[in-house]
């Protein structure tokens, strides 16, 4: 029989029994939607953790250091190591190189330095970070109060939600006022005479002052991109930051080292580039220019292991209703069996091979699977969506942004419907090939 | 003239059950032959094998010895798929409860066996009305069975049977389940299709005056034998 003729019986039989066969459509729906919902769960959440993660900048982040630092990343411990007399400095031609590189879009060093707060005339000891510009997009500044920087050179500070605190218990007053940044400028010195040539002069510090307006109080500590510009409570934009030429941790290090001069040279520099998939590249590059690159690659695949194997768990539990809805259609194929009996008699009477009559009650078995699998997938839509919708207004309530825990893509749309056509068919052999065994004189004499 | 060869010949047809541990002979040993355009009527008590020898001319059940050959197949040499080519094909069925499709209306019920043939749906239409026609039921086209009388259900199914322009018909006591003015009109109208060149016609009845009036020949079985072979009348 032709396939449009297959179904225009199978449909016909279906509403003959439309109660029997809706409700065993109905289990399959069940059963669908059980999977879809644990999926879209699944699917959700990885989606929302790499978001997260990608706009850490922690997977499309190279963290870039001199060969002379003996705290680079990788390589052993510290003690073992021993610098490369030749390594070449990180300095701003080097970072200018850099940021020339294909792919890369953002070079930053990174800024953290000892400062003293004056606000309401009284003194803050606190730590200060400079913050590149995309790190508004990092996610650590959403549901801040205020605003972000209004400019990459804003003479402007965001404030840790805790060290607000201590400024003013009520936080949100502190939006829009001033504060005085009080910190130890570095000045280099002139080379002194009987020096060898390639040696500098040592710097020294002078004290100065920055007026900075209180834009916004963030809720965590924003620490995008490892090695990168967390650990702040004050926190201003990194290219102010850097012409503050603050005194940082590092510069006694360093002089101690020789490096130091009036030409600014980093101790590590955070490169980003345009995805994760660039940066083992960009990182080889980065190495053939004489530096040493690390990189969170490792962690990234294991994420995507671990929920794959998360994904697959809540499929097998998400299958067991589905698992159930098949025996509904067995049982209900089955009766229609003992019911159309008869009829059965009569289509091999006039002439339906064995193959015919197992392809009606396969198309049968196929169309329970296709609208079982299509309300299904709406079913478990509707619930991630409830889902999502319960868990976003406890985080309201708690003061904490909305997210989207559940997700249902097109591939899991036209894989839940595909895979309950599938389970639908397989269980619809056992009743399709017993109903083409009948044997007609038998099935004819049956009343 | 040339003699035509027979439509349907059996030789030494036998079918036995098993039924515990003893053998029913339902038909036993059974040899005949119906030459074409002939209109045989095979009579006989009930349980006296006359509706299994029809099913093994129908290919609906397989002889355990002997042969059965209709136009000029042999089907017991047949395969399942064959068998139902054949049943599509060759011959067309009547049944004694007519055994219409109560959800299709008479238009589908007939269309059934064209769809079975895979035709053409451009060409299924005409082939139905046709069919219909023949048995003075297009008025009826668009009703369920149902909404019928007995001897109209009985005669939409004769137009099922015919829609495939079958070589054979074979009626399993088509008057059986009607009153005796409505079995008339029905051997009526197997008669009048017999007229058709070719169209062979073995109907198993127990009603002897119906058959004598409109069969060409009158076999009789009796414990699965076939206890008369009939003459020509």
């Amino acid at each position: 029989m032709k396939l449009h003729d297959l179904s225009d019986l199978a449909f016909r039989n279906l509403r003959e029994a439309v109660l029997r066969n809706s409700l065993t459509t109905l289990g399959v729906a069940v059963g669908v939607a059980s999977l879809v919902a644990m999926l879209s769960l699944g699917v959700g959440l990885q989606q929302l953790a790499s978001s997260r993660l990608a706009k850490s900048g922690l997977f499309d982040s190279i963290f870039v250091t001199p060969k002379t630092n003996l705290r680079r990343p990788g390589g052993g411990p510290p003690a073992t190591r021993t610098p490369d007399a030749k390594a070449r400095p990180l300095d701003a031609d080097a970072r200018t190189e850099i940021s020339r590189l294909p792919n890369v879009i953002e070079v930053y060093p990174q800024i953290r330095f000892f400062t003293e707060v004056r606000y309401d005339g009284k003194p803050f000891a606190t730590m200060v970070a400079g913050m590149p510009e995309s790190s508004k997009a990092s996610g650590a500044f959403d549901g801040m109060q205020g605003s972000f920087f209004s400019s990459p050179n804003a003479d402007e500070a965001i404030l840790q939600a805790e060290f607000a605190k201590e400024l003013n218990p009520q936080t949100a007053s502190l939006i829009g006022k001033d504060l005085v940044l009080r910190y130890a400028e570095r000045q280099s010195l002139p080379a002194q005479p009987g020096d060898p040539a390639e040696n500098s002069g040592g710097f020294s510090v002078v004290p100065r002052e920055k007026h900075l307006r209180i834009m916004g109080v963030v809720e965590t500590e924003p620490a995008s991109g490892f090695g990168g510009f967390g650990t702040g409570r004050l926190l201003i934009p990194l290219p102010l930051a850097e012409t503050l030429r603050a005194a940082q941790v590092n510069d006694l290090r360093d002089i101690l080292r020789d490096s130091s001069s009036d030409k600014p040279a980093y101790s590590s520099l955070t490169v980003r580039v345009k995805s994760p998939s660039l940066v083992e590249t960009t990182e080889a590059k980065l190495k053939e220019l004489g530096f040493s690159a690390f990189s969170l690659l490792d962690a990234s695949k294991s994420l995507r292991i671990f929920f794959s194997v998360f994904d697959l768990l809540l499929g097998i539990f998400g299958s067991l209703a589905l698992a159930v809805a098949t025996l509904g259609i067995i049982n209900t194929l089955v009766m229609a069996i003992l019911e159309r009996r008869r009829e059965i008699g009569v289509l091999k009477a006039l002439g339906a091979a064995d193959r015919d009559v197992k392809e009606l009650f396969f198309v049968e078995a196929g169309v329970m699977g296709l609208f079982g699998g299509m309300l299904g997938t709406l079913l478990g839509w509707l619930i991630g969506r409830s889902l999502t919708l319960g868990t976003n207004l406890y985080l309201h309530r708690q003061n904490l942004p909305g997210v989207d825990i559940s997700s249902v893509p097109w591939w899991l749309v036209l894989g839940a419907i595909g895979f309950a056509v599938l389970v639908s068919l397989a269980a619809g052999l056992y009743p399709a090939s017993r109903a083409a065994r009948l044997d007609p004189v038998q099935a004819l004499r049956y009343e | 003239m040339t003699q035509l060869p027979p439509a349907i010949q059996l030789a030494s047809v036998s079918r036995h059950y098993l039924m515990g541990e003893s053998v029913i002979r339902a038909v036993n040993d059974v040899s005949l032959k119906v030459p074409t355009g002939e209109f045989l009527a095979l009579l006989g008590s009930s349980g006296s094998g006359k509706s299994t020898l029809l099913n093994l001319i129908a290919g609906l059940d397989r002889p355990s010895s002997g042969s059965v050959i209709a136009e000029g197949q042999d089907l017991s040499k047949m395969s399942a798929l064959e068998l139902a080519r054949y049943r599509r094909q060759t011959v067309g069925m009547v049944f004694q409860s007519f055994n219409l499709l109560p959800r299709m209306t008479l238009e589908e019920n007939v269309e059934l066996p064209l769809r079975l043939a895979e035709v053409d749906r451009s060409e299924r239409a005409a082939r139905v009305r046709e069919a219909l026609e023949r048995v003075r039921l297009e008025k009826r086209i668009g009703h369920r069975p149902s909404e019928l009388s007995g001897g109209e259900q009985q005669r939409t199914a004769i137009a099922r049977a015919l829609v495939n322009r079958p070589k054979i018909l074979l009626a399993d006591e088509p008057t059986g389940n009607l009153d005796s003015a409505t079995g008339e009109s029905i051997l009526t109208l197997l008669r009048e299709i017999q007229k058709n060149p070719g169209m062979t016609i073995v109907m198993v009845t127990h009603e002897r005056t119906l058959a004598e009036r409109f069969a060409d020949r009158l076999a009789v079985m009796g414990d699965g034998k076939l206890v008369s072979n009939g003459d020509r009348r």
